[in-house]
């Protein structure tokens, strides 16, 4: 009996120590790069264009080279996602095709970033020559973060509750119509929180642009699709491995992780509270 | 000595702000059936789950007043609560086998408990799934998932596994609620034989199954005890007119 | 006209709900076909060939001999196991097309050089131990050598094979054992790490922390599974590669252990957030069971949350394993990429996304080296597809069951 109760408080204490360990070196990153970055970030970084071999200047063209990724890749990926969704959840019987679909979808899902990458070049930059440029990088990313739009799109039609599909159809209206003024109004919140994680996952991606888009040094900004651009991520791993001048570009380093850092945490953050507030709101009624 | 086997003395329960049991005065025989009636949230349950501090798991619970299993206060300070659970077994509303084999699940609480040698332990498995009545039906299966009884197999499954810690009590929360007509008339016929020698409380939703297989019966409504005493008085000539009208089915 | 506009929408939605499988038929296909080509050919550049003297016996030779031969490391005949008479036969006289100048002067080889391909024919003819690689388009009818096979790569060379000399001339040698191994140690340890510390934690959310605890941990965790990979690949080398340097007194600090601390870190949020969804589905009444048969949390934890969840743990693991092995960015910045065969953790190693990474921008399209990458592309895309389609199979076991 006594064995028992002492086995119990060893096996709890190794468990508060590793949780509180993991806690910790997390925070450890999240506040090493705050506290690093915190200095370098000044409004001529934020706007500036990069000068003397990225040692100095800003990192404008990566912060809009990003954007504009995440626009492209969003504008097309969102919409095809949430579509698909649409017709897993709403049109289709259960079965294998059905099966197949969410095994492709989870496949997706996990197939490793920079196997996109040589897809997106092979495909968009060499086949259907788009060159190196934001459209190729866009398609290489939307696909990239299809699965994560259709997965949490598809969550948030499972919730809603059968008995709305039932009343509006019992009503005369049609399955579109039921789709369209039932069911995707009440899935909304939790469609948007997919869609702001999947801005998170474009902006924070580096290997599928590697090869499709991602310019070293370009300190012009982009004026067409078929533009090459730098990227945030791209840019914080070249000044880190390869810059001509590693030592001297750290302090832009640190800038660029927390700029990176800002933009990611706060876009997963929104993302989190959209979900949260929904969840505590629809809990109450 | 006393032969009160189960005693609760101005016993009050709370959940958070919520006053689910009130100023509760009970006391039960041993080696009886006690029924504890009453429409849903009305508190019986949660009363049920008094004996072997279940509620302790709850947050926001708080208790007051005295509780007594065979004479032992189990509330107080000095009170050994794996002894009490020991002591008192319990089998829930749904049958809810661990993940494990028949044998394992029927000897999970000797392993958690003490040592055992293997043959012991194969003994008191083969006692209480005797006891059970379930032996029969499942001793070339032993080492088969436990998953793969049907459901009123898997609930004497359940009595038998609160059976080999040989507790004194056994605490049945509606045990037959989940089960077909069949299942449930094995398990009544189960509570019948297990009287001899333990003493069971019952929580039902079944007028007739409380009738059926209970000595004494309790009538809960609004977290008060609003009647207790035999079965065959509280059912033909109850003192009470809202136990009455709930017998009658005037509101449930 | 309404019904027809209704009709387009779900023609619309009938193929946008197909999107997914035509991405993963889109992607094998082109993996496939980018990256045939390169088993059964041999390593030697298109246009190039290797030539002998006509006496000489050997008629084949395969690519790793050939790289041997240009490095110094084999020197006779011999040694490539042929028996050859005469001492003067037997040293390899190795001849680049270059080296024509070494025994010829400008005036013979001609104004626009037309005469350099009968005169390495001469050459040939001439020098009994001679090993040429020359253009092939100086075999012709009269040429007086004999022109010799390069041993085409074979599947078990290109995953067996121990050097991976992508760019070495005259032949690559495409051996990605060195990959695979440092791709499995660096990921491997990384589980071996993350795993008994992530489901702690996950038991700690699950069961042990409060609940104002649990309110503040779980939406950290979940907002640190979307910290890029660069940023991870980014403190590890500011912070751990110079950690490990200076502990173990290291000449460089960039090794396997380094990459697999990073993508530990990295997995842990994925894996914690798994294990506690499936340690939360153990039923109340289940943990309710084993604590009324008098057994402790640690007991009820460990004998029933834990067999109860071991599906949903198992899956959390096995999507833990794909995300390292398929991680790209993290480990490329901080593993050293040494290609070759690792001993310690303590060594420099380079994994299959980071050789994929470095090497594609150098590599010619279509070349036997892109060709290489994209084979490497191949062997990830099944190796993740097979840890996807196990992680499926559980978890349609584990509904099943519990339905």
């Amino acid at each position: 009996m006594k064995r028992n109760y002492l086995f119990e408080i060893l096996a709890f204490t190794i468990i508060r120590v590793l949780s509180a360990m993991v806690i910790l070196v997390l925070l450890a990153i999240l506040v090493f790069i705050i506290v690093r970055g915190a200095s370098v970030i000044s409004w001529e970084f934020l706007t500036e264009m990069p000068q003397e071999g990225m040692t100095k200047g800003g990192i404008l063209p990566a912060i809009i080279g990003t954007l504009s990724l995440v626009a492209v890749s969003i504008v097309w990926a969102f919409p095809v996602g949430v579509m698909s969704a649409i017709f897993m959840n709403e049109y289709m019987q259960q079965g294998w095709y059905k099966r197949l679909i969410r095994m492709m979808t989870n496949n997706l899902a996990g197939i490793p970033s920079i196997v996109f990458g040589l897809f997106g070049m092979s495909l968009f930059v060499n086949d259907l020559k788009f060159g190196d440029s934001i459209l190729a990088g866009s398609l290489t990313l939307g696909i990239l973060t299809l699965p994560v739009i259709i997965r949490t799109t598809e969550e948030a039609l499972v919730s809603v509750d059968q008995t709305f599909r039932e009343a509006s159809l019992a009503l005369g209206a049609t399955r579109l119509q039921t789709i369209t003024k039932v069911i995707l109004p009440s899935a909304i919140p939790n469609i948007l929180t997919g869609l702001i994680l999947s801005v998170g996952r474009v902006s924070g991606e580096t290997a599928p642009i590697l090869f499709t888009v991602a310019a070293y040094f370009l300190p012009k900004l982009p004026s067409s699709l078929f533009d090459q651009v730098m990227a945030l991520p791209y840019h914080l791993y070249v000044i880190t491995t390869s810059g001509t001048n590693i030592e001297e570009s750290r302090p832009m380093a640190y800038g660029t992780a927390l700029v990176l850092l800002i933009i990611v945490l706060s876009v997963n953050g929104l993302a989190y509270s959209v979900k949260y507030y929904y969840q505590k709101s629809t809990s109450k009624n | 000595m006393a032969k009160h086997c189960i005693e609760a003395k101005n016993l009050n329960l709370f959940y958070g702000d919520f006053h689910a049991l009130k100023d509760i005065n009970i006391q039960i025989e041993k080696n009886t059936v006690a029924a504890f009636i009453g429409p849903s949230g009305c508190g019986k349950s949660s009363f049920l789950r008094v004996f072997n501090r279940m509620n302790d798991l709850i947050p926001s619970a708080r208790i007051s007043g005295i509780a007594r299993v065979e004479g032992v206060d189990i509330y107080s300070k000095s009170a050994n609560i794996v002894e009490l659970r020991r002591n008192v077994g319990m089998v829930f509303q749904k049958p809810n086998p661990f993940p494990q084999s028949i044998f394992g699940n029927v000897a999970y609480g000797l392993k958690v408990n003490g040592n055992y040698s293997k043959n012991q332990m194969s003994e008191i498995v083969e006692k209480s799934l005797k006891q059970a009545a379930l032996w029969d039906e499942v001793k070339d299966k032993l080492n088969q998932s436990a998953f793969s009884l049907s459901g009123g197999q898997q609930q004497r499954l359940c009595i038998a596994r609160a059976l080999a810690v040989q507790p004194e009590v056994i605490l049945m929360d509606e045990p037959a609620s989940a089960l077909d007509p069949i299942s449930t008339a094995k398990i009544e016929e189960l509570i019948y034989e297990l009287k001899k020698n333990y003493t069971i409380v019952i929580v039902t939703h079944n007028m007739q199954q409380a009738g059926r297989v209970s000595d004494y019966t309790a009538f809960f409504y609004l977290g008060n005890l609003i009647e207790f005493g035999l079965t065959t008085e509280v059912f033909t000539n109850p003192k009470e007119e809202r136990t009455q009208n709930y017998i009658t089915g005037r509101f449930g | 006209m309404k019904r027809w506009g209704e009709k387009l929408v779900e023609l619309i939605l009938m193929v946008s709900g197909t999107v997914s499988i035509v991405a993963v038929i889109l992607m094998t296909v082109f993996l496939f076909r980018e990256a045939s080509g390169l088993i059964g050919h041999s390593a030697v550049e298109d246009d190039m060939c290797v030539a002998v003297n006509r006496k000489n016996v050997v008629d084949k030779i395969s690519a790793q001999e050939l790289r041997q031969i240009f490095d110094k490391e084999v020197t006779k005949w011999s040694a490539l196991g042929q028996t050859i008479k005469s001492e003067d036969e037997d040293s390899i006289l190795l001849f680049r097309v270059d080296d024509i100048v070494q025994y010829y002067n400008e005036e013979q080889l001609g104004d626009s050089l037309q005469y350099v391909p009968k005169l390495v024919s001469a050459l040939i003819d001439s020098l009994p131990g001679i090993l040429a690689f020359i253009p092939e388009k100086y075999i012709s009818d009269e040429f007086k050598g004999r022109k010799i096979n390069v041993a085409p790569l074979s599947t078990r060379e290109f995953i067996f094979g121990i050097s991976w000399l992508p760019t070495a001339k005259p032949a690559a040698q495409f051996g990605v054992w060195p990959l695979i191994l440092g791709t499995l140690w660096v990921s491997l340890i990384a589980i071996l790490i993350a795993l008994p510390v992530g489901i702690s934690c996950a038991i700690y959310l699950s069961e042990l922390a409060d609940w104002r605890w649990r309110k503040i941990f779980k939406p950290l965790i979940d907002l640190l599974a979307g910290i890029p990979s660069v940023v991870y690949g980014f403190f590890g080398l500011v912070v751990i590669v110079p950690m490990i340097q200076n502990t173990f007194g290291l000449p460089v600090g960039e090794t396997a252990l380094a990459g697999s601390i990073v993508l530990a870190i990295m997995a842990l949020p994925t894996i914690i957030s798994i294990a506690e969804d499936a340690l939360r589905s153990a039923p109340q009444a289940m943990k309710e069971a084993s604590y009324a048969l008098g057994a402790n949390r640690w007991q009820t934890i460990y004998k029933v949350v834990l067999p109860y969840s071991l599906s949903g743990i198992a899956a959390a693991a096995i999507l833990g394993i794909g995300r390292a092995i398929g991680e790209t960015m993290a480990v490329l910045m901080v593993t050293g990429n040494a290609a070759v065969v690792p001993h310690s953790i303590l060594e420099p190693v380079r994994t299959i996304p980071a050789t994929i990474a470095a090497e594609l921008g150098e590599a010619p399209q279509g070349g036997q080296h892109y060709k290489a990458l994209f084979l490497l592309a191949v062997i990830l895309f099944i190796i993740t597809f097979v840890l996807n389609l196990t992680v499926d199979i559980i978890s349609r076991r584990r509904n099943a069951n519990k339905n």
